[in-house]
């Protein structure tokens, strides 16, 4: 990433500008504010010594302190006679375009408080980029719902108040509501939707909640036990299989083929028909039994066998209680 | 090789952003270091990809008369304004903000594209590494394998060409398009823009896209119409929905986010077997369809009643299921 001439003319246009602006800067701090390493900022600065205005002579070149910097790599890195270079590039539509989509998600995500800041912003760098008045692309992530806006601010609450949190939980797969106590980590969202990452002294074990799961929360008195726990990155996604989960293997339809997509499957494997065949980590049946049941039409179940027969069982007492109603 | 190369574009732009009039390519030849003095050839193409990669890169550079009455001398400049970044008047929560969308896109190119934009607006002078404001962190996943592709063509004003799977067919049909945004709507992607083939506005979802987008046209051929607003023309485009009001019985104390639809409950009525008891439960839905696959999904503990097409829907999928004639 960092090699390419293309890479280093852009990051050279961008540096001349930003030693100017910040006036001295530490070369550690230089090399992370532009992503490559010391090594390579140092790199960069050499050839950003040997450019200047035609001519290039003493007077004409750029002024850095390489040689110091060479001898001190803790150093302060200081510029001078660039004036010629004193403002960055323009934004390509490319950069625009992902900086305000970014911030069209930012904005659906925020509280009402912080939701003005976001705005200013946005508007700012799209009068800016001018790119046309037509927007480009646009996120449109799900708004939150108040009920999850107000139990997000009770955790947010728990979480700087280092407290304990009573929680109702409902579990679709068993179709329960529950009660537990967790200590909170953090609130984060994926998919458009919040999470809330905690310690489930139930579980005793590290747990993901559904904000929108939440039926029922109480802060309580109790401090956190597990409280220096780092929050979960979730950039990789929400899954992980377990060494005990049951491997599933199941056929789709080509219509069904869209659920490879949205739930976590391990394998797949186009088949003849244009559908797919998929294994899943199932940690509990009960979660594949509904699917069979709910895509029957797109979606059979080949192993593990019995839970094959089992979907025929369900759905033959199911089919005695609509007649019995009928 | 990679700093000769760096150190040659970097001071060709200097040169003609310096300079107040248009360069004549012998004189650039002349001045700057690295150009071949001896081979006119090796020369030429040495230029011409030069000049390609700093157009790449977003530099405006421009062709002109060298001298208003020698027509036939041209030569190369790149015109301040056109190049500069224009100064962004961010205030300190403002650039805070930024900081944040540096961590939004899960898209290997966007997340690229946006920290390119924001090491730019760092070289300006804006502190976008503050503390953040309170907002929670969205993430803007694209996995499709088309949006890459599609998002460049969207930019570029390119028409494309591409095979698709409308939903629930299994044939693969080319469709051709004029793409005027890439947008989410519910959690999907989908692009927006004029149907070559059906000659009006039309949106596809990029998951359903088969194998490769491809240009259909030059990059530029084609005009958004003025005054389009693709978040209106997409809420648009999507499928109407009208209401129905639909009933279920449910076991008592199973079905619980049913129950929360619900907009009446009429607890203990007469159900379909004595195993426990039953409440009868009025719904409104959009989609009868999914309400059948959600009845279908508890297994036994939901029975459809009315009306009579929801009722056939999960009656038809349970003998299917089971095996048993309905």
């Amino acid at each position: 990433m960092s090699g390419g001439s293309k890479e280093q003319v852009t990051r050279l246009l961008a540096l001349a500008p930003y030693l100017q602006t910040r006036g001295e800067v530490p070369l550690q701090e230089v090399a992370a504010d532009f992503g490559v390493t010391p090594a390579q900022m140092l790199k960069d600065l050499r050839v950003l010594f040997m450019c200047g205005l035609p001519g290039y002579g003493p007077g004409d070149l750029i002024d850095i302190n390489v040689e110091a910097l060479e001898d001190d790599p803790d150093g302060l890195v200081r510029v001078d006679n660039a004036e010629f270079l004193a403002r960055p590039l323009r934004l390509g539509s490319n950069e625009a375009s992902a900086l305000i989509v970014a911030l069209h998600a930012l904005l659906d995500a925020s509280p009402a408080g912080s939701r003005d800041v976001v705005e200013r912003t946005l508007a700012k760098l799209e009068e800016a980029a001018a790119a046309g008045s037509t927007p480009l692309v646009d996120v449109h992530l799900p708004r939150l719902r108040p009920a999850v806006e107000g139990a997000r601010a009770a955790l947010d609450d728990a979480i700087s108040r280092n407290r304990q949190v009573r929680l109702e939980y409902y579990v679709p797969t068993r179709d329960e509501t529950t009660q537990r106590v967790v200590d909170p980590i953090a609130v984060t969202v994926a998919d458009g939707r919040a999470y809330l990452d905690a310690w489930c002294h139930l579980a005793e074990d590290r747990r993901l909640f559904r904000v929108d799961r939440i039926t029922g929360l109480e802060v309580l008195d109790a401090p956190r036990v597990a409280h220096d726990l780092e929050p979960r990155d979730l950039s990789a996604g929400l899954f992980e299989p377990g060494p005990a989960d049951l491997r599933a293997r199941v056929l789709l339809s080509p219509e069904m083929r869209w659920f490879a997509e949205y739930y976590p499957v391990l394998t797949t494997q186009d088949t003849a028909d244009g559908g797919l065949e998929v294994t899943l980590a199932v940690s509990d049946e009960r979660w594949l039994l509904r699917l069979a049941l709910r895509f029957g039409h797109g979606l059979t179940v080949l192993e593990p066998v019995d839970l094959r027969a089992r979907v025929a069982t369900i759905a033959a007492d199911a089919q005695r209680l609509h007649t019995a109603t009928a | 090789m990679t700093a000769w190369k760096s150190e040659r574009l970097l001071n060709l732009v200097i040169m003609l952003l310096v300079s107040r009039t248009y360069v004549t390519k012998d004189r650039i030849r002349e001045v700057i270091e690295g150009y071949d003095k001896t081979n006119d050839e090796a020369f030429e193409k040495m230029f011409e990809r030069d000049k390609e990669e700093l157009r790449a890169l977003g530099i405006p550079i421009e062709l002109g008369h060298v001298d208003k009455f020698f027509e036939d001398e041209q030569g190369y400049r790149i015109a301040r304004d056109a190049f500069e970044l224009p100064d962004i008047d961010f205030t300190p929560d403002e650039a805070a903000v930024l900081g944040l969308a540096a961590r939004v896109w899960q898209h290997a190119g966007l997340a690229s594209a946006t920290s390119a934009a924001l090491v730019k607006l760092r070289a300006a002078g804006h502190d976008v590494d503050r503390e953040a404001i309170d907002a929670l962190q969205p993430r803007v996943v694209a996995d499709e394998p088309a949006f890459n592709d599609m998002w460049e063509m969207t930019i570029s004003r390119t028409p494309v060409r591409f095979g698709y799977r409308r939903a629930g067919a299994s044939e693969v049909v080319e469709r051709h398009l004029e793409p005027w945004g890439v947008v989410t709507s519910r959690d999907r992607w989908y692009v927006v823009g004029h149907d070559r083939d059906r000659g009006k506005p039309r949106m596809f979802r990029l998951s359903r896209i088969v194998g490769e987008v491809l240009p259909d046209g030059r990059p530029g051929s084609f005009e958004v119409p003025e005054g389009t607003d693709v978040r209106a023309l997409t809420a648009s485009l999507e499928p109407r929905r009208t209401p129905t009001t639909a009933t279920v019985l449910a076991r008592k104390g199973r079905a619980a986010l049913l129950r929360r639809l619900a907009s009446e409950v009429a607890e203990s009525v007469d159900g379909p077997d004595e195993r426990t008891e039953w409440d009868r439960l009025t719904l409104t839905t959009y989609a009868v369809d999914e309400l059948a696959e959600d009845v279908l999904a508890h297994l036994g503990d939901v029975v459809a009643i009315d009306p009579t097409e929801l009722r056939d829907l999960v009656v038809e999928r349970l003998s299917q299921l089971s095996g048993v004639p309905a």
